[in-house]
């Protein structure tokens, strides 16, 4: 019997009728509970001070207000931190750190009244010096972390043996998550000091842990739910947890059930954001643009806390070198501390800011050698004749690195572009049109080691109809279908007979995030394991009612049949279910999985911590005005490793929709602080993600083909959730290449191009 | 006194207490219709999109953030819960975007729906119906498939309820919805600190992130002088509180003004010109209002009405300052004539900003160049975002007049330009910036008039949505 697999096929979103219909509820959507109250937030409206008294009264007796909480009013630890390193306030208590910082809570019947009650609470603040640039940072030296650095060989004296050199500097901006659904939590008091929370987070564990913490209660106390967000892109990972630990401390003070949904611009002017990098390089090559020597340092702005800096940065160490062989590098990383908002994860997680830096290098080193950035690149993968190991000592694949980038180039049918291009250049008075490249080497897993586990929690019923539960959330990147049809298979059911439930930490405890393109790989594998274990009991009934050895029990398209030539016995899987139930046998179970193998060595900067890559390229086509700096990108060919897709659909969305999220970090998002440290893109209106005019219109994507993950991860598929976003930098390489320009800061907004171009000329 | 529209072909009357400055979103989530979203209170995201269905069949999205329950009042409207059959099939429409696959998180998909509901029966450009609607999710390919791929769509005649009340609200937040500019000029009389209300897409602040709620508005809508175009060989007379959208209607094939219509596409997205006006352009008096400039180049006029008649004047006298104008107290503005561009004269109305779409202008420019054969005889030239206020530059002028066009002379009164202005640093770009971006604009429009076969600028590249999808 070849039942047909539900891996592998191209199903829709499970919530997308629930979507266009307007009946997928949201956590606001929920009706709300009879006595519901709603917070706001007071916001610090400095980026650095002294607070002093904070006389709540006034707010306190506007009408509609039940209770203004600050940091006087934790019982637990006023600390929010997920890393536990340092404290990191729940609510300023002393010190104000950045403009936007949450200085108290209002509690009200109404949220207008909450809100209305703001403007009575005048918080005594003297106002400190800031520090509100990397530059700024460094020549402070204000320091989140001891810097983290990779070394192999002799750099420096590499780099002078060399018979070229070259040096650069630039920047790349940070990038706000702007998930349409803002943050959000509802927490409802239950007895004996229970309170049961509905948040929008990718981490409901972390939200369950923070809250106790803040609470000062035991984690069995608090259950999280979460069924799906509006978008998370890594702003819901650890930023989630404060807006839940707030809204819970409110439930337990006024013990009636709270909501706590920031308005966008409190949303933008209170959680993280993408980490802002500054870096510097020297780079020693010979005429062939062989590289041979670098030394890096990449200076990452945290903000204020430590928050997942550590992380990102890690991340972005180890990104640094991308998918090419430098043999003698220093790569020295640094985590500062600057007076503005704390900057979290962000799809890719330090990754994408890793990534560049080896594109500025081989757009230098082909300048000076006078060689195409496509010959330099070519020149420096790893793998051939190459060294095969990134620098902290784990292998890459060299012949997928070729394979997607070789692909990318003939899809995009570059050479003859590139004639038709300087054709069109040498004729237009002011437009120039560009092509740009980008291979990635992404590592997949958590550098966190603990992280990478996941559970799954899978029950069967008499009526043969089962309820998946698993540790991961669903943002809308379609991890419940994907792990549903893990499920469907091992049972041999149609993907109808599962039903989907929300992520709960009273069903799945002890989780990870859902982050770092791991979703699937973990609590498929999970899910996996649990349904495996039911199918086993199952089975194993079956074989005695059928008088078979248990090996015989096949599943498939509903059914379970003896698969053996000659015998037709079957029975329908719901029959079976409701045979084992009568049998008194087990059909439920817990699935657990960690991902093997994985390994790192803090003090030597070494290991293989991630337990695959996963590989893309992407070939760009941009058009730029070089008299406004206005550009577009008219044209982009992708190639993208998915191992083998547990679903093409899926996956096809998700790199469509990464790759146009890190064109809006390269090129529209600009983030913009005053000199007072003040935000001021705080709404849509003033932070431009991309439009649907700023897509691709020509977007051609292939998944890679027969390229099944050499790693034992589910059915051989790889994680996709944020590779695709780092394959945009061929836009970057566009730009320099339709302008020329060696240096162009990010993001390349019309404005950064023009001047560049200008500088230029000058 | 209640305000009553038609809302998914049910009449709502609502109570008479209910606050008419609340917004229609804020009404229509507690009223238990959450699939109409906020994303951003601002009008910018479209999550809360909806869609006023005129009795003509034609649709209108609108972003009910900004939108209040007062300017509701006797429309038909309808929301995303509003499109499924009975039986709680989906609309083609839903249909359309379920077959494309086009939702992953979900939030602003209704919001979508319902632009793209209004998109089936109204046409047009793709982008244009997507521009008032973020999607951080998707990257808009499979939006665009279902755009690519919508029915069309079907008659409908939609209910609007009949009313004769020109006063809504309580007594303590009314509401005044005058027919005619006699009742509106004697409202502001009566009311001296009413808001006055046109489209809302600025003003519309103030309730959705602002959370206020005034004593008096008066809103503009029904004031019949304010209202309507009227086209002559000269040119148009535009109400004041006429959305840009039926200016953009009247305008989008007349040749003449084709630049202005380039650049109302790109002014806020169909959601704000559905509601937004020149009248309030003009009454905000914005230095980055995108329709100064052109109205400045083009020589409009605006006719001011007040208790002792209506006074027209010319724009440049009109525009006084940063956010400041010469209507007088008790005031309103009533009309905007619109000069037809002299026969072979060149006129382009620039705009600059990060994004092409729904984006606040970091500059603005337009020229209206008259021409005898090679040389011109006569420039007007005007700039937004440049200085305090919109304003004309007549350094740059004078050193066009009189002279052909050429590279040399464009590029003069581009670096006289650049001299003249007074631009400020700030989020949307530096002084720097700003002062070269706008000479350069003037070198652009000498080599659009130079080669006008050269595609005239990045968006002129034909780039027709072509996406490809190879799996094994």
């Amino acid at each position: 019997m070849n039942a047909p697999l539900a891996q592998g096929a191209a199903l829709a979103h499970d919530s997308a009728l629930g979507h266009v219909t307007g009946r997928a509820p949201f956590a606001d959507d929920v009706p709300e509970a009879p006595g519901m109250l709603h917070g706001a937030l007071l916001l610090s409206p400095v980026a650095h001070g002294r607070l002093g008294a904070l006389d709540v009264a006034a707010a306190r007796a506007m009408p509609g207000i039940v209770a203004v909480l600050t940091a006087q009013d934790v019982p637990g630890a006023n600390d929010i931190s997920p890393s536990s390193r340092e404290v990191e306030p729940l609510f300023a208590d002393g010190e104000l750190r950045h403009h936007g910082q949450p200085i108290a809570l209002v509690v009200g019947g109404t949220r207008d009244a909450a809100l209305a009650a703001l403007a009575a609470i005048k918080p005594e603040i003297e106002a400190l010096p800031a520090i509100l640039s990397i530059e700024d940072a460094l020549a402070a030296e204000a320091y989140l972390l001891p810097p983290q650095e990779i070394a192999v060989g002799d750099a420096a004296g590499a780099i002078a043996a060399a018979p070229m050199q070259a040096s650069g500097e630039f920047r790349a901006g940070g990038q706000e998550h702007f998930y349409l659904e803002g943050q959000i939590a509802i927490a409802i008091p239950g007895e004996d000091g229970d309170i049961a929370i509905t948040s929008s987070t990718q981490h409901p564990t972390e939200v369950q842990h923070i809250t106790a913490r803040v609470l000062g209660c035991d984690f069995n106390r608090i259950t999280v739910r979460c069924r799906r967000m509006g978008g998370g892109f890594g702003g819901k990972e650890s930023n989630a947890s404060w807006v839940a630990a707030a809204a819970a401390l409110a439930a337990r003070v006024t013990r009636r059930p709270v909501k706590l949904r920031l308005s966008r611009k409190a949303d933008m002017a209170a959680t993280g954001k993408r980490h802002p990098f500054l870096y510097r390089w020297r780079a020693g090559f010979d005429v062939t643009g062989r590289i041979t020597g670098l030394e890096a340092m990449l200076a990452a702005d945290g903000g204020h806390s430590l928050d997942l800096t550590g992380g990102v940065v890690f991340r972005a160490l180890t990104h640094a070198l991308n998918c090419y062989d430098v043999p003698a590098v220093k790569l020295r990383a640094l985590s500062l501390r600057t007076n503005t908002v704390s900057h979290t994860a962000f799809r890719g997680f330090g990754g994408p800011q890793g990534v560049v830096l080896m594109e500025d290098v081989l757009r230098h080193v082909a300048a000076a050698t006078g060689q195409d950035m496509e010959a330099v690149r070519a020149r420096n993968f790893a793998g051939g004749d190459n060294g095969s190991k990134a620098p902290y000592g784990q292998a890459l694949e060299g012949d997928l690195i070729r394979r997607v980038y070789a692909e990318a180039m003939e899809d995009a049918g570059w050479s003859a572009r590139r004639a038709e291009i300087a054709a069109f250049n040498a004729q237009h008075p002011f437009l120039r049109r560009g092509l740009g490249s980008f291979v990635l080497a992404f590592g997949i897993s958590f550098g966190l080691m603990h992280l990478n586990q996941a559970g799954a929690l899978v029950h069967v019923y008499a009526d043969g109809s089962i309820r998946l539960n698993h540790g991961g959330t669903e943002m809308g990147q379609g991890l419940n279908i994907k792990i549903a049809q893990v499920v469907a298979d091992a049972f041999g059911v149609p993907i109808s007979r599962i039903r989907i439930t929300p992520t709960s930490t009273a069903e799945v405890p002890n989780t990870a995030p859902t982050a770092a393109s791991t979703g699937s790989d973990l609590n498929g594998w999970a899910a996996h394991l649990a349904a495996s274990a039911i199918r086993e009991r199952m089975a194993t009934e079956a074989a005695r009612l059928w008088e078979v050895p248990v090996e015989v029990i096949g599943f498939g398209e509903g059914r379970v049949f003896v698969a053996k030539p000659g015998d037709n016995r079957a029975m329908d899987f719901g029959d079976l279910a409701h045979r084992c139930w009568v049998q008194r046998i087990s059909l439920s179970a817990t699935g657990f999985y960690r991902t093997p193998d994985i390994h790192w060595d803090a003090k030597t900067m070494r290991g293989e911590p991630f337990f695959y890559f996963s590989y893309g390229a992407a070939v760009v086509e941009v058009v730029v005005d070089t008299l406004t700096g206005e550009h577009r990108v008219l044209r982009a060919d992708l190639v993208q490793d998915c191992g083998r897709s547990l679903n093409p659909a899926i996956d096809r969305g998700q790199i469509e929709g990464g790759f146009v999220q890190g064109l809006g970090w390269l090129t529209t998002e600009s983030l913009y602080w005053d000199k007072e440290g003040g935000q001021r893109t705080l709404g849509p209106s003033t932070y431009k993600i991309p439009g649907s005019r700023d897509a691709p219109p020509d977007f051609r994507l292939r998944l890679l083909a027969n390229a099944p993950a050499r790693a034992d991860t589910i059915f051989r598929s790889k994680g996709v959730g944020e590779p695709p976003l780092m394959l945009a930098t061929a836009v970057w390489n566009a730009l320099c290449d339709a302008t020329g320009l060696t240096a162009l800061d990010l993001p390349a907004t019309p404005e950064r191009v023009l001047l560049a171009l200008e500088k230029r000329r000058a | 006194m209640s305000i009553t529209f038609t809302l998914n072909g049910a009449l709502r009357e609502l109570p008479a207490e209910t606050p008419p400055a609340m917004t229609l979103l804020d009404w229509l989530r507690a009223a238990g219709l959450t699939g109409t979203k906020e994303g951003c209170a601002e009008g910018d995201c479209g999550a809360c999109t909806v869609v006023i269905e005129a009795p003509d069949g034609a649709r209108a999205p609108v972003n009910a953030c900004l939108m209040t329950l007062g300017q509701a009042h006797g429309l038909a409207l309808r929301s995303v819960e509003g499109l499924s059959a009975p039986d709680g099939a989906p609309h083609p429409v839903q249909a359309a975007m379920l077959a494309a696959e086009a939702t992953q998180c979900g939030f602003c998909t209704p919001g979508i729906v319902m632009s793209l509901y209004a998109h089936a029966r109204m046409g047009g450009d793709a982008h244009e119906a997507l521009a008032g609607n973020l999607c951080r999710c998707t990257g808009y390919r499979p939006i665009l498939d279902a755009v690519a791929a919508l029915p069309v769509a079907e008659d409908t005649a939609p209910l609007c309820p009949t009313t004769d009340i020109t006063a809504l609200g309580p007594p303590e937040h009314r509401f005044f919805l005058p027919r005619s500019l006699d009742e509106a000029l004697a409202l502001r009389r009566e009311n001296p600190g009413a808001w006055l209300l046109a489209g809302g897409t600025d003003l519309g602040l103030r309730f959705s992130e602002h959370r206020d709620n005034p004593a008096a508005i008066i809103c503009l809508r029904d004031v019949a002088e304010l209202r309507g175009i009227a086209a002559g060989p000269e040119g148009f007379s535009v109400g004041a509180a006429e959305p840009y959208a039926a200016l953009l209607d009247q305008i989008a094939d007349d040749t003449d003004f084709a630049a202005l219509a380039g650049l109302l596409r790109r002014l806020g997205s169909r959601q704000i010109r559905a509601l937004g006006t020149l009248g309030g352009n003009l009454g905000t008096a914005s230095p980055i209002g995108d329709a100064l400039p052109p109205l400045l180049a083009l020589g409009a006029r605006v006719m001011l009405a007040g208790a002792d008649g209506t006074r027209e004047v010319a724009i440049e006298d009109f525009l006084l300052g940063y956010r400041r104008n010469a209507l007088a107290a008790g005031e309103i503005i009533a009309r905007v004539f619109i000069p037809r561009p002299a026969p072979g004269a060149i006129f382009a109305a620039e705009k600059l900003s990060r994004r092409h779409d729904q984006d606040i202008s970091a500059i603005g420019l337009s020229v209206l160049l008259g021409r005898d054969g090679d040389v011109i005889t006569r420039a007007r030239i005007a700039h937004g975002g440049c200085g305090p206020m919109a304003a004309r530059a007549p350094e740059a002028e004078a050193l066009l007049q009189g002279a052909p066009f050429t590279e040399a002379q464009a590029r003069a009164a581009g670096e006289a330009l650049a001299r003249a202005i007074t631009p400020m640093d700030d989020l949307r770009g530096t002084a720097e910036y700003r002062r070269l971006a706008a000479r350069n604009l003037l070198l652009r429009l000498y080599w659009r008039a130079a080669r006008p076969e050269a595609a005239a600028e990045i968006m002129a590249l034909p780039t027709p949505h072509a996406p490809r999808f190879i799996a094994p």
